[in-house]
């Protein structure tokens, strides 16, 4: 910036008018998704908001979406199921989601009216560290005394499917710590902390340092990923938003989801 | 008398501080209030919390005025860098300060072979949380020490001296009675911090209730499943904080 020197207040104020500038420049983008602003050169952005474990399938998909859809944008969010569905009903602008499990779609379409269709299944496995230092064979061997075991806690989807393996095997597990989410699980058996954590499938499949062990009765707790396209200002998803859910549905969607280890709906 | 152009900026800030605070207080079902934070796991990370920050307040005490006086004496070369890098858990992304635990004493890391070797374990243990902690809360107590030593002549440690007290005489019964206000300062702040932790502890001591889940982590944990016990237990915490920073600013304007 090689402009005249400014009062500080001056400064600051136009920072904050900047600040509100950008703020309607994203409302403006989103206004442009409706198919009626067809004489806009604006590029269209489609917002999608997907649980933090398909970063890498909705990466792949979204790219394609955006060369079969010239012009578009794709503009990916992602974050825990739970932390998505409140933004969503705080009324955060997206135009789909996507989640990791349906009770927290179903909280959404109660309260906005839609229609979430399931696109991909996920069951759980054993996470050991590379070499598998404490010789886990399997669920029996998560209950040993000398056995540092972490997994997700209850209230989180992945502990309480954790929860109904276990209760389904009829084995009581005793952890040393209960995670909010996978990545933390993963990370502490990747960085050798815990001999042994419950992830599901694919996380396994992205992360370094860790091998996976199968886990006895993993079919008890089947995860169900819905999406939905959301109602924009008029009410109604933009035809944009439904492509991109009718694109995570097609065949192509569903060859990047089972390359991820993701299972058919 | 306060500038006429200050105003509106004054009131700007203030309001950025306020108004998420009354959202927050405005997202409470009072009705509910009592029995979501004296659940039993609402209770357990709110006693862990306070047990845990008390004795890494008293480790801030007893490391960080020695740290602190040690800072304000070094006169070799490299002394501001050195002071830099004891403030970095300051302004540190909590989650950075919770790896550069890890990797330091993690089982792994630097001393983990060392530790084990002992038979000492600190991953998903109350120390852990402690060592977390007292991390993230040690340059607060640093800090009020240097603070309150630079505005500090020395004349009276020079006297003292002259009369010949030996320097532990001198830090004894001149510097550390002087230091009075600054050291409760310094604690309360470092409690507040310690309270507050989050990131670290989330990274480095794992999180099991009334072991490792501290009231921070309990409110992270149950916004996945109970939004109104995090907002309750939330703004128990949003209470501590004014109450324990507010008695240390009267202190100081008293002072």
């Amino acid at each position: 910036m090689t402009g005249p020197r400014r009062p500080r207040a001056a400064a600051s104020a136009s920072l904050m008018l900047l600040a509100a500038l950008s703020l309607s420049a994203c409302t403006a983008a989103d206004a442009g998704t409706e198919p009626t602003s067809g004489a806009a050169v604006a590029p269209q952005t489609v917002t999608v908001l997907a649980a933090a474990s398909l970063t890498d399938v909705f990466t792949e998909i979204a790219d394609d979406f955006e060369a079969a859809h010239p012009g578009v944008k794709v503009s990916l969010s992602f974050a825990g199921s739970s932390t998505l569905a409140e933004q969503v009903l705080e009324g955060a602008p997206a135009d789909v989601l996507a989640t990791a499990n349906g009770a927290t779609m179903a909280q959404v379409a109660d309260q906005i009216g839609t229609d979430p269709q399931i696109f991909a299944t996920n069951t759980l496995t054993i996470a050991v560290p590379s070499g598998d230092p404490a010789g886990i064979g399997g669920l029996a061997d998560l209950t040993r005394d000398d056995v540092r075991l972490v997994v997700c806690a209850p209230q989180v989807p992945c502990g309480a499917a954790t929860q109904k393996v276990a209760d389904a095997e009829g084995v009581t597990l005793s952890p040393v710590s209960e995670e909010s989410n996978v990545t933390d699980v993963l990370g502490k058996v990747a960085s050798g902390e815990a001999d042994a954590g419950i992830v599901y499938v694919t996380d396994l499949a992205r992360a370094d340092g860790v091998e996976q062990v199968a886990l006895d009765g993993a079919d008890a707790a089947v995860n169900l990923y819905p999406i939905t396209s959301l109602p924009g200002g008029d009410g109604r998803p933009t035809s944009l938003a439904d492509a991109f859910v009718q694109a995570v549905l097609s065949d192509a969607g569903q060859a990047v989801l089972a390359r991820a280890g993701f299972g058919a709906p | 008398m306060l500038p006429r152009r200050l105003v509106p900026l004054a009131a700007i800030g203030a309001l950025l501080v306020l108004i998420p605070l009354i959202a927050l207080a405005s997202r409470v079902d009072w009705a509910s209030f009592w029995p979501l934070v004296t659940s039993e796991a609402s209770l357990a990370s709110l006693l862990l919390s306070l047990r845990t920050a008390t004795i890494a307040a008293a480790l801030c005490l007893l490391l960080g005025v020695p740290l602190g006086v040690a800072l304000h004496r070094a006169r070799f070369r490299g002394a501001s860098f050195a002071r830099a890098v004891v403030l970095a858990p300051l302004v540190l992304p909590p989650v950075v300060g919770g790896l550069a635990l890890l990797y330091a004493f993690g089982r792994r890391g630097l001393l983990g072979g060392t530790l084990e070797a002992f038979g000492v374990e600190i991953a998903f243990t109350t120390a852990a949380v402690v060592m977390a902690q007292t991390f993230v809360a040690l340059p607060f107590m640093v800090l009020a020490v240097e603070s309150a030593l630079s505005s500090r002549t020395g004349r009276h440690e020079a006297i003292a001296a002259t009369l010949g007290a030996r320097p532990w005489t001198v830090f004894r019964r001149v510097t550390l009675p002087a230091l009075g206000p600054a050291l409760a300062t310094g604690t309360v702040l470092a409690f507040a911090r310690a309270v507050g932790e989050f990131g670290a502890t989330l990274t480095f001591a794992g999180s099991l209730q009334g072991v490792t889940r501290t009231a921070p982590l309990e409110i992270y944990l149950a916004r996945e499943a109970d939004p109104g016990a995090a907002v309750a237990l939330g703004v128990v915490l949003v209470v501590v904080a004014i109450v324990v920073v507010g008695a240390t600013f009267r202190r100081a304007a008293a002072g």
